[in-house]
């Protein structure tokens, strides 16, 4: 084709595709319609692909190792990845992403010798490209090390001092963008910027810690989308520009939605700081005691309920205790005992984790409740059976002014008649956060391995 | 480039937020983290950037090529990880077969029926 037809067509390939970006995210935000709608959103991206690759002129072989190594190592990795490894996988994915951006805007750099004769915003778009870019890639990367326990769950940081450091790292990364993009500037410069929003991007996902990591995600999420259609303005690419765009704004309210669950703000979360203080400050001198239970005690008080709550959180994911579970309830409600499932908005490392989980064991839709929906039927049950959650059930978010936690809405576990948690040890949670809720009168802690412990409940239940 | 296609570009900008903002509103909790990681599939348009950018290099430097080699793969690897991972994730939302579900129905039906016998006598 010559170029004034491709003129045409590419432009129109990219309209169809950006239809379909919209038309496909509509389809994700229903249950019914989802499957269809990533497929249809999947063709989008595959029309933008080939439309592009139209315009190439030059470099076929080195693009296509491009595209061959980019399949070899997302493929299989998106195929053998485990569900309850999702929430580090879709933050890895999205570090990719930005850490593209970051490169694609370094390269452009290059090849316009320091942006000299470019116009002024594509330099700024580029340069705001780079530095979000930067940030979204090594905050996702931390992430990812943190969820994938290679770095400390905790919040690690500077206290005090971090905010401080967060505002000169920015304030340094835009000075020397600044510099970069006066025209001309040694490269220096850009790999300057680059840096400096890496360190950035540490400095802010590192402090971050507990429930608080699903809104990090999120966030980064965003801000790849915005890069994008930063990227795309300074190509002057329509795809990229609504596509990323549009991936910016919902990104955003989802966000913000997830940060709303949890009675926090995103200013809040992103300047750090969450668990770690005050934490042994609750001791008093006294001594407290927790009453452990054997799993033939936990199915005799199960089974003379007329109730039952189960609370799962990260510990059933990690120990693949779904099909325990629901094989565990099947029997329970077998011998007339209602059983339904509280699911906290942030339980889990993402929302919704704990329903694709429970989904994936045949779990019915209905019998999952939401927070609010479920709140005021704690009194009223019999036993709530806390599977492997911990700071979202932890009652000093309602009553202690000082927990670190405090104002965030739970679940009100500690009105039920009777408790009975499972645990692994006495470790606190992710957020490293004491919970009053495990020495309470009407609590029990069943020791061990989440799904053996269900299993054995299961097997108890079975001789009753 | 066109004069005017600045402004043009940034007007698509300005929709197309809004359509992200309309689009999202009203999601069930349930399908958080399908959405998070749908739309982190769809910012792998960057995919397209690194082909524009090398697509028009004539005569790359071995770091050029490399920097955007690496681009592209990572874009590659966010879109078709992104996908991928997200139609996992949705399979399991996926109404089982019907003839599955009757016969496990079934099964769990005599079972069932045991044993609520038994436990209400217990009762």
């Amino acid at each position: 084709m010559d170029t004034g037809a491709l003129d045409v067509v590419v432009p129109i390939l990219y309209i169809i595709a950006f239809a379909l970006f919209i038309y496909g995210l509509m389809g994700l935000t229903g249950p019914k319609t989802a499957v269809r709608g990533n497929k249809i959103a999947a063709v989008g991206m595959l029309i933008a692909v080939v439309a592009t690759l139209l315009r190439v002129q030059h470099n076929w072989i080195l693009i296509v190792i491009g595209l061959v190594v980019g399949a070899a190592l997302g493929v299989p990795s998106a195929r053998q990845v485990k569900m309850t490894a999702m929430p580090q996988m879709v933050a890895l994915f999205n570090g990719v992403g930005g850490g593209a951006v970051a490169l694609i805007a370094w390269s452009e750099f290059r090849t316009s010798g320091g942006f000299l004769d470019t116009a002024t915003y594509v330099v700024v778009a580029s340069l705001f490209a780079a530095i979000v870019g930067s940030v979204s890639f090594w905050g996702s990367l931390i992430a990812f090390g943190k969820l994938q326990e290679i770095l400390p769950g905790r919040p690690m940081g500077l206290g005090r001092a971090q905010q401080a450091v967060n505002a000169l790292l920015l304030l340094a990364a835009v000075a020397c963008a600044v510099v970069a993009g006066s025209g001309g500037a040694s490269q220096l410069w850009i790999i300057l910027v680059l840096l400096l929003a890496a360190a950035l991007g540490v400095m802010v996902v590192l402090p971050i810690g507990g429930a608080d990591m699903p809104v990090v995600i999120s966030l980064l999420n965003a801000l790849t989308g915005l890069s994008a259609a930063a990227a795309g303005l300074a190509l002057d690419n329509t795809a990229m520009i609504v596509a990323g765009m549009i991936v910016g704004a919902s990104g955003s309210i989802l966000t913000n939605q997830m940060a709303v669950a949890m009675n926090r703000t995103i200013p809040a979360i992103v300047a750090g700081g969450f668990g770690g203080t005050g934490v042994a400050a609750s001791d008093d001198g006294v001594e407290r005691t927790v009453r452990s239970t054997s799993a033939s005690d936990a199915a005799i008080q199960m089974a003379y309920a007329s109730q039952v709550i189960v609370v799962p959180g990260y510990g059933m994911a990690v120990a693949q205790a779904q099909h325990a579970v629901k094989d565990m309830a099947k029997l329970l409600e077998a011998k007339g005992v209602e059983v339904k499932y509280a699911i906290h908005p942030v339980a889990g490392r993402m929302p919704g984790h704990m329903n694709v989980l429970l989904a994936e064991a045949d779990v019915a839709y209905d019998a999952l409740k939401e927070m609010d929906e479920i709140n005021d039927e704690f009194a009223r049950t019999d036993v709530t059976l806390v599977i492997g959650a911990n700071d979202v059930t932890n009652p000093a978010a309602r009553n202690d002014p000082s927990s670190p936690i405090h104002g965030m809405p739970i679940l009100n576990v500690d009105e039920s008649r009777n408790v009975i948690v499972l645990k692994r040890s006495m470790n606190s949670g992710f957020a490293g956060i004491d919970n009053p809720l495990f020495y309470a009168e009407r609590t029990s802690m069943l020791f061990g391995d989440a799904k053996q412990s269900v299993m054995e409940v299961t097997e108890e239940l079975k001789s009753l | 480039m066109q004069s005017g296609s600045l402004l043009a570009n940034i007007a698509i900008l300005v929709l197309a937020g809004f359509v992200g903002f309309a689009v999202i509103s009203k999601v069930p909790n349930t399908l958080h983290t399908p959405l998070m990681s749908g739309t982190n599939a769809i910012h792998g348009i960057v995919l397209l950037g690194g082909l524009i950018v090398l697509g028009e290099l004539e005569n790359p430097s071995v770091l050029d090529a490399i920097i955007l080699i690496v681009a592209i793969a990572f874009g590659t690897i966010n879109v078709v990880g992104g996908f991928l991972v997200t139609d996992r994730m949705l399979g399991m939302f996926k109404a089982k077969p019907p003839e599955k579900v009757s016969a496990e129905k079934v099964s769990a039906d005599t079972g069932d029926g045991a044993q609520s016998t038994d436990g209400q006598v217990k009762r």
